[in-house]
Order: C-alpha cells, then sequence, then structure tokens
C-alpha cells in the first residue's frame, strides 16, 4: 500500500513536470475544462430562469449537490481517470510492458500520463460548492461540518471504485470503455439532481444496486436537514465511508480477477 | 460521383468493425436519456407549455438528442482529429495528390460514419425511449422529412469541423480551437438543454448560429413544430454557406502549404 503510494507520487510528479514544460498549453486546457463543466451549471440555471425549484429543492441546494458531485468526480477522474483507456493499451501491448515493471500495474495505469488538466473540473465544482454553502439558510453545527469533507472523501472514493470496476470489464470486453461513461458522467448526472425527480424504483436502485446515490445524495440529506423520500433509517446518512469502503473492496476484487485472466494477445 | 459513394459506403463499414463499442456507446446513450428525461419531467410538470413544448414534447426531446448526439458528432472526434494529424505529420500530401475535391472526400467518409450511427447508435435510444414513454412520433411524410433534416444536419455540422480541422495548416496543434468549438457545439446545438429554453438574446442568437442546425432543428422538425419548410432552409442555408467558406479556406491552405522532400 505504501510502496503503490510512493509509485503513484513518483511517476505523477514526473507527468506534472512534463506538463510545466508546456505551460500555456496546460493553462489553457485546464481553463477549457472549467468552461466545459461550467456550462453544465450554466444549464442549471437557464432552469432556474422559468422555475423557483426543482424536485421540491431550490437553486443553492442544487448547487450544493452539484457542487459535491463535481467535486467527487473531479477528484477520481485526476486520479484514476486514465484506468479508463486499459482496452487501448491491452490492443496495443502496452499493458504487457507495465506488468514486468515492478510496480504494481494498476498504479501505473492510473498514474501514466497523470492530467493535471483536470484540476479544472474540481477548481469549477469548488466554486459552486463554495456559493451553494455561502447562500444556503443551513446551520453549520459541528456534525455537518465533519460530514462535509467525508462526504467529498468517500464519494471520490466511489468514483474511483467505479472507475476500477469498468477498466477491470475492459478485461472481457476490450472494446466496451463507454460503458463506464454511464456510470461516472452518468454518476455525475444523476447526483447532480435531488433524487426526488426519479421515480422510487430509480432511486432504490442507486442506494441498493449501484450505490450512486451514496456519492452526495445521503449525507446531503443531513446536511440541508431535509426528508428521505424512501423513508429509510437516518443511519444511512452517515454510511457513505462504509460503502465506499465495500465497493473499493469489490473493485479490488475485480480488477484482481481481470488481471489473473488476462493472457496477452501472444506473437 | 461514383468515386464518393464508394467513400461513402467503405466509412461506413469502417465504424460498423467495432459492435461492442457499439453497444457500449447505445448503453451509455440509454442511461443519460432516462437521466435527461426525468429532468425535464420534473421542469415541464410545473410549467407546462414552457418554449412552446408541452410535456410529450420534452420526453421525445431528451430520447432524440441522444439518439443525434453521435450522428451529428456533437463531441467532435471521428475525421476532424484523423484530418488534422494528417496535417500535422504531412500525409494531407498524398490526399492533395488524388483527383478529388478535399473537402468532398472527407464530407462523403463522414457522411458514411453518421449513416451508420444514426442505425446503430440512433434507433435503439429512440426505440427503447418509445417503449417506456409516450413519445410523439411523426407520420410516414413526417419520418422522410426527418431523414432530410437529420442529412442536412450532418452536412452542416461536417463543414463547421471541416472549418475546424483546417486551421491545423496554421496552428499545427489544432487542439485549443477543436476545446473551443467543442463547448459551442455541446452548448450551442441543444444538446445540454433545448434551445427553446434559453433567455432573452442569447436563445435568439442560440436559434440563429449553426449549431442550431444540428440538434434542435432536427428534433424539431421530429416534434413537428414550426414550419418544416423555414427550418429546412435554415439548415441548407447554413450547409452552402459553410461549404462555401470551406471550399476558400481550402485555397488559402493548399496555397500556403509547403511540401518538403522529393
Amino acid at each position: 500500500m505504501v510502496n503503490g503510494l510512493r509509485c503513484y507520487l513518483l511517476l505523477a510528479g514526473m507527468w506534472v513536470r512534463a506538463t510545466m514544460a508546456y505551460r500555456t498549453s496546460f493553462v489553457s486546457m485546464t481553463l477549457a475544462q472549467f468552461a466545459i463543466t461550467s456550462l453544465e451549471f450554466a444549464a442549471i440555471l437557464i432552469m432556474f430562469s422559468h422555475v423557483p425549484a426543482l424536485g421540491g429543492f431550490t437553486l443553492a441546494e442544487i448547487a450544493f449537490l452539484y457542487g459535491l458531485s463535481g467535486a467527487c468526480l473531479g477528484l477520481a477522474d485526476l486520479l484514476m481517470g486514465n484506468t479508463e483507456r486499459l482496452g487501448e493499451r491491452i490492443r496495443r501491448g502496452s499493458l504487457d510492458t507495465m506488468l514486468i515493471r515492478p510496480m504494481p500495474t494498476l498504479v501505473q495505469i492510473a498514474a501514466d500520463e497523470f492530467a493535471l488538466r483536470r484540476i479544472g473540473r474540481i477548481a469549477q465544482s469548488g466554486c459552486v460548492l463554495g456559493w451553494a454553502i455561502a447562500a444556503l439558510e443551513v446551520t453549520w453545527t459541528w456534525d455537518r461540518l465533519v460530514l462535509l469533507p467525508i462526504t467529498i472523501t468517500s464519494g471520490a472514493a466511489i468514483f474511483c471504485a467505479v472507475l476500477v470496476l469498468g477498466a477491470a470489464f475492459q478485461f472481457v470486453a476490450q472494446d466496451a470503455a463507454e460503458v463506464t461513461n454511464a456510470f461516472t458522467y452518468g454518476g455525475d448526472r444523476l447526483t447532480q439532481y435531488p433524487l426526488t425527480i426519479y421515480p422510487p424504483e430509480l432511486i432504490r436502485a442507486v442506494t441498493f444496486l449501484v450505490p450512486l446515490g451514496f456519492i452526495n445524495w445521503y449525507p446531503a440529506l443531513h446536511m440541508l436537514d431535509r426528508t428521505d423520500p424512501l423513508g429509510l433509517p437516518a443511519a444511512v446518512r452517515f454510511a457513505s465511508p462504509l460503502v465506499a469502503a465495500l465497493l473499493c473492496a469489490v473493485a479490488g476484487l475485480a480488477w484482481r480477477a481481470g488481471i489473473r485472466r488476462y493472457r496477452s494477445t501472444g506473437s | 460521383m461514383v468515386l464518393y459513394g464508394a467513400v461513402v459506403v467503405r466509412s461506413f463499414r469502417r465504424y460498423a468493425t467495432y459492435r461492442i463499442a457499439t453497444l457500449a456507446g447505445v448503453f451509455t446513450n440509454t442511461v443519460f436519456g432516462f437521466l435527461i428525461c426525468f429532468v425535464y419531467i420534473a421542469l415541464w410538470s410545473q410549467r407546462s407549455g414552457l418554449g412552446g413544448y408541452d410535456i410529450r414534447d420534452a420526453i421525445t426531446y431528451a430520447w432524440v438528442a441522444q439518439s443525434l448526439l453521435m450522428t451529428v458528432a456533437v463531441f467532435g472526434g471521428g475525421f476532424q482529429d484523423e484530418f488534422a494529424e494528417r496535417v500535422r505529420r504531412g500525409d494531407i500530401a498524398v490526399d492533395l495528390y488524388r483527383p478529388v475535391n478535399l473537402q468532398l472526400w472527407w464530407l462523403a467518409g463522414d457522411l458514411g460514419r453518421a449513416a451508420y450511427h444514426l442505425l446503430a447508435r440512433g434507433i435503439p435510444p429512440t426505440v427503447i425511449g418509445a417503449i417506456v414513454f409516450d413519445l410523439r412520433l411523426p407520420g410516414v411524410a413526417g419520418w422522410a422529412v426527418f431523414l432530410v433534416s437529420v442529412t442536412l444536419a450532418v452536412v452542416v455540422s461536417f463543414a463547421v469541423r471541416y472549418l475546424v480541422a483546417l486551421t491545423a495548416f496554421w496552428l499545427v496543434d489544432s487542439r485549443g480551437v477543436d476545446y473551443l468549438v467543442g463547448v459551442c457545439a455541446t452548448f450551442l446545438s441543444g444538446m445540454l438543454m433545448p434551445l427553446v429554453l434559453f433567455p432573452g438574446w442569447l436563445g435568439e442568437l442560440a436559434r440563429a448560429l449553426p449549431w442550431a442546425a444540428t440538434v434542435q432543428v432536427p428534433i424539431d422538425v421530429f416534434l413537428g413544430k414550426d414550419d418544416v419548410l423555414r427550418l429546412l432552409v435554415f439548415q441548407a442555408g447554413w450547409a452552402v454557406v459553410l461549404l462555401l467558406a470551406g471550399q476558400v479556406v481550402t485555397g488559402l491552405a493548399t496555397r500556403k502549404l509547403v511540401v518538403q522532400g522529393g
């Protein structure tokens, strides 16, 4: 674990230095990413120019959900986003090179071509989150304050686990990288809005089946002092770290199974 | 003409090779179809008639937009990256040898791609949407007009992306312009949100720009909104203007190009 972390920092640091060789390019790409993710929020603003609330939630509350979800996805994308390209690596044979190096394979895949420009999304979500916190009429008691960083950490861990699961799936279906998008970008889009706008079956599915609801929705219910449309016990609102740990364990197992199953192409 | 036809067919086959990728893409389009659909339902159930759409129009919009996403290449990709790469490497010199019009050659390739994406990535989401929800589907004549509108949408989308790709002749790395135009295409096409919701001058502007012709206008044709003839003329107008611009810029680019070596 410690060794893996050291390797990750070493590789990521190298790529950051490489990125900084083309500083203008880095700055413009980061700003572009900031702009692109801002558009999604602009769409929400346009909707709120027509209605005062969506699914019973105000603009500030939705901005809070949006900021949390975006920050989690941004962090996960920065740390593990490159695992998405596993299928391409298998096709080109560059995975084989990684397998013979004395470093955890998953670490190499995640840190190779580490893209610092992805902080653009994190920064944009951070801005929206900051504005939302200022605009919300919430009394920030200590339990809510503590829950905020815990939520971002566990939410990012959930997205990381989803990315690794998607990569593991590519051992079976090499060209299926886009399936992961349905859960990462799709998960982000899903959790940007209050789950009250979705039918109860879907809320149950993202609670018990693919636990995307734990990224921001359940903890936010506590922070925003809202009632749960499913009426689940209050403990669920604090369960995100546990869910994240479980999902990471599942993703780890899936990754192992994938690597074991991998038989290169031969030549 | 036969030659361009052959390019269309081969480009179609080239994209048809990746079946698993297609399946994965359909899955993702469908997931997004559902998600966006519920957001629209939440919005239009409060304000029916918003932007001239009722709730049924809005749901239909969500699904048809997902069907058009790949067909009109809202996020770019496809020939665009390949073209820019060929300019960067100098392979474009080979393309210029060919006794064909450069723009039409690449247009033929993009039409083949679009035809495949319309069949494989376009039909499934709308069919799934129509099974689950009560969509507003056109009649037989409506489908025919929609097909014409989608073809024009692909041509407009191609012409914009071709102009972007041509910047590679001057900039070498055209990714910056690519990104910028990608932002415009996502927001101003109506992919993120129907342009009918855009307020005031922003709405007027968005509905007049060429990107409107790629998603918003074909869906309006699908829904039978507005005067169909007016919508088609709007698309055809942009297609002609942009293709002519492409022709002029191609001329400038090739005059500037110096091919090294022997």
